[in-house]
């Protein structure tokens, strides 16, 4: 740590190059994200009891109807499908040393984006879904670049911005979706469907967009590791003066880190609208960014492992619904065991209860108000 | 420099009022008296962000402070029958958020913004998780009028016949001010706010003094949560503090991390949200609501755009304390 500048980012993945560190090495990354999810269920588990219903059988509730029958799993695969992205639009932001809070209003954009592609146009398939996913990147991917632009060139915390960007993207896409790009002749605040060539196609139960998601999950797995841009996201976050000296552009670093970012929040939204929900409707997708930022913690920004988080969230959400339905369980309880679990990935007490007198990293994820 | 720019702005904007109330009093009068009430959350937040900052340490959780005291203080009330019990209830919350604040950001030196989105995350799934249908307070604070002040023509109705929460808001950065800027414990937080090491060479705790500062904050941010729910509204819904404090910690920044500057900076936005608020309600013009509802965070956005740069934060904030 001595050696970085001190306000910069240390999420303990300072050693890419997983070759170079022995197997015993490994395991602490995954055993505490693992122990931190169990603890949480723990102490969810106590606000379930205090409502007086057993937590054993709420549990095994929210975990059965998600994973027990073959619609339950098309709905776990589809709801892990944004978190997957949204936890690579933070883990991307993370290793550049920025803190995307902004996946939300980025997916939002990719979604009303990616419907008026998906419905103002008539294409073949070819060409219109690969253009109506692309335009829903390229929204996010906007949307994004005003946070990078003004933390770049203007010193204003991306912190702030993205989430004031949020704020607007959730009244602009309600503006849009209830306006001019609303659906005629309709009550409902919505979008017109779109076109059946913009559509994401479901290979039995497994939606296309799903598997595109891991897709992306494992290009980035390569590309931050093992390419020099990556490599260039990874100085940056780490030694901003010193990837000046190496002759890096800091300032455009910043700008396109924040442009892939919100591409790739852009994409779950884009994903969202034309595999799930055929059309945008402003009331679908609350907090999903947020679950991005747990996500990525989770998986310590690391790409790959953004997968198996975003799958465990993914079934959780999933779950829920029946939770309340079945035992009369609000389905908030999982944003309390979520908050849990990043308190414990990120906070050093279970850290220290695993790992005795060895020196923990702190997790470090940003520095003051801009810099 | 910039503080002409804003003696400029506020009589500039101070003249327009007259003449606006020259033309039509009861309209000024409303659109004033809203904007005061829109401010008073963002001013008592703006507090508690500037002493957790002045103390070196970022608070992003205000929002889920004033979300959590809204809720304690709304059914704390209700449930007891009692008002002013369920005040403290929503108010002491707060200071209960800042202490699990100040032990993740100071004691366990977590990283600030991760500490605080936990609090934001934790406060909408525990106020939801126990939120209830069909509670009612039992009644409704008073309006204290004071006497004479209360006479002045626009003056009095506007600032001195309010709730005593707004009167508290109006107060405290005043308080706040003195405190920071000439008592010894305002040196020693801004000391520790701005170079820990020297604070704490002269035998400042650097640690007591910034999980004490965060703590004690809390308090401000209940206030504004029990405003909200009990002065305010009068009720309680998920998702009640709609980001007033984020928009707080904007607040904060263009006032300089100065108690008075982020008093005139709420008002400023207070009056941006009233002014479009008339000018909607009479219909001159057509601004759809969604445009009026991200008004102060684009203004916010731009606002930081042009300031920023020429207003530094304190310099040791966001980074915990190592000694060396």
């Amino acid at each position: 740590m001595s050696t970085m500048d001190p306000s910069r980012t240390d999420l303990g993945f300072s050693d890419p190059d997983p070759r170079r560190s022995g197997p015993l090495d490994r395991i602490p990354s995954i055993v505490l994200p693992i122990v931190s999810v169990l603890l949480a269920f723990a102490v969810g588990g106590i606000l379930i009891w205090l409502q007086g219903v057993s937590p054993l059988r709420a549990y095994a509730v929210l975990f059965s109807n998600a994973l027990g029958t073959p619609e339950g799993l098309l709905r776990v695969m589809e709801k892990s499908t944004p978190l997957i992205l949204t936890g690579l639009a933070v883990t991307v932001g993370l290793r550049a040393g920025l803190f995307n809070i902004g996946a939300q209003g980025q997916l939002l954009v990719g979604a009303i984006g990616a419907a008026w592609a998906g419905y103002h146009f008539q294409l073949p398939l070819i060409v219109h879904l690969p253009f109506a996913v692309l335009f829903g990147m390229l929204c996010g991917a906007a949307w994004a670049s005003i946070a990078g632009v003004l933390r770049a060139y203007r010193s204003v915390s991306e912190v702030i911005t993205t989430i004031m960007l949020n704020a607007i993207a959730i009244a602009l896409v309600d503006y849009l979706a209830s306006e001019p790009l609303k659906e005629e002749g309709q009550p409902l605040t919505r979008t017109p469907a779109i076109a059946d060539s913009a559509a994401l196609p479901v290979f039995g139960i497994v939606p296309s967009g799903f598997l595109l998601a891991l897709a992306v999950a494992v290009f980035f797995g390569w590309y931050l590791t093992r390419t020099t841009q990556g490599f260039r996201f990874n100085t940056i976050g780490l030694n901003p003066s010193a990837a000046r000296y190496a002759g890096i552009s800091v300032k455009g670093t910043i700008v396109l880190a924040m442009a892939v970012s919100g591409a790739l929040a852009g994409l779950g939204g884009a994903i969202e609208t034309l595999g799930v929900t055929g059309r945008f409707e402003p009331a679908f997708n609350a907090g999903l960014g947020f679950d991005g930022i747990t996500i990525a913690l989770l998986a310590r920004a690391n790409p790959l492992a953004t997968i198996p988080a975003a799958l465990l969230i993914g079934t959780m959400r999933t779950g829920a619904a029946a939770l309340q339905f079945q035992t009369g369980i609000e389905p908030e309880v999982v944003d309390v065991i979520l908050a849990i679990t990043l308190l414990f990935v990120s906070a050093p007490i279970v850290a220290r209860l695993l790992f005795r007198n060895r020196n923990i990293k702190q997790t470090t994820v940003t520095s003051g108000w801009g810099s | 420099m910039r503080a002409r720019y804003a003696y400029a702005l506020a009589i500039i904007i101070g003249v327009a009022i007259l003449v606006f109330y020259a033309m039509d009093q009861v309209r000024t009068v409303s659109v004033l008296s809203f904007s005061l009430r829109y401010a008073v959350p963002l001013i008592l937040d703006a507090m508690v962000g500037i002493i957790c900052e002045r103390s070196g340490v970022i608070n992003i959780g205000i929002e889920g402070q004033m979300l959590m005291s809204a809720f304690a203080g709304f059914f704390g009330a209700a449930l007891t029958g009692n008002l002013i019990l369920g005040t403290l209830i929503g108010v002491g919350t707060g200071m209960i958020v800042g202490a699990f604040l100040a032990v993740g950001a100071v004691t366990w030196k977590m990283d600030q913004i991760i500490a605080g989105t936990v609090i934001n995350i934790l406060a909408v799934g525990l106020t939801s998780f126990f939120y209830a249908q069909g509670n009612v307070l039992p009644g409704s604070t008073p309006i204290v009028a004071i006497p004479v002040l209360s006479d002045i023509p626009l003056v009095g109705p506007v600032l001195f016949e309010n709730g005593l929460f707004t009167y508290a808001a109006l107060i405290i950065p005043l308080v706040l001010w003195v405190l920071l800027f000439k008592t010894r414990w305002g040196l020693r937080t801004r000391a520790v706010g701005e170079k820990p090491s020297a604070a704490d060479t002269s035998g400042v705790s650097v640690q007591g003094l910034r999980f004490w500062n965060v703590t004690v904050a809390g308090l401000l941010a209940g206030m504004a949560g029990a405003y909200l729910a009990i002065e305010a509204a009068g009720t309680f819904e998920r998702g009640f503090t709609a980001g007033r404090g984020f928009t707080a910690l904007a607040i904060m920044i263009f006032g300089a991390w100065n108690p008075i500057g982020a008093l005139g900076a709420a008002f400023f936005f207070g009056l941006t949200q009233g002014l479009a608020s008339q000018l909607q309600a009479d219909e001159v013009v057509a601004i759809p609501q969604q445009f009026i509802n991200m008004l102060p965070y684009v203004l916010t956005i731009v606002l930081l755009a042009i300031v920023s740069g020429r207003i530094k934060p304190p310099a040791a904030v966001g980074k915990p304390y190592e000694k060396d």
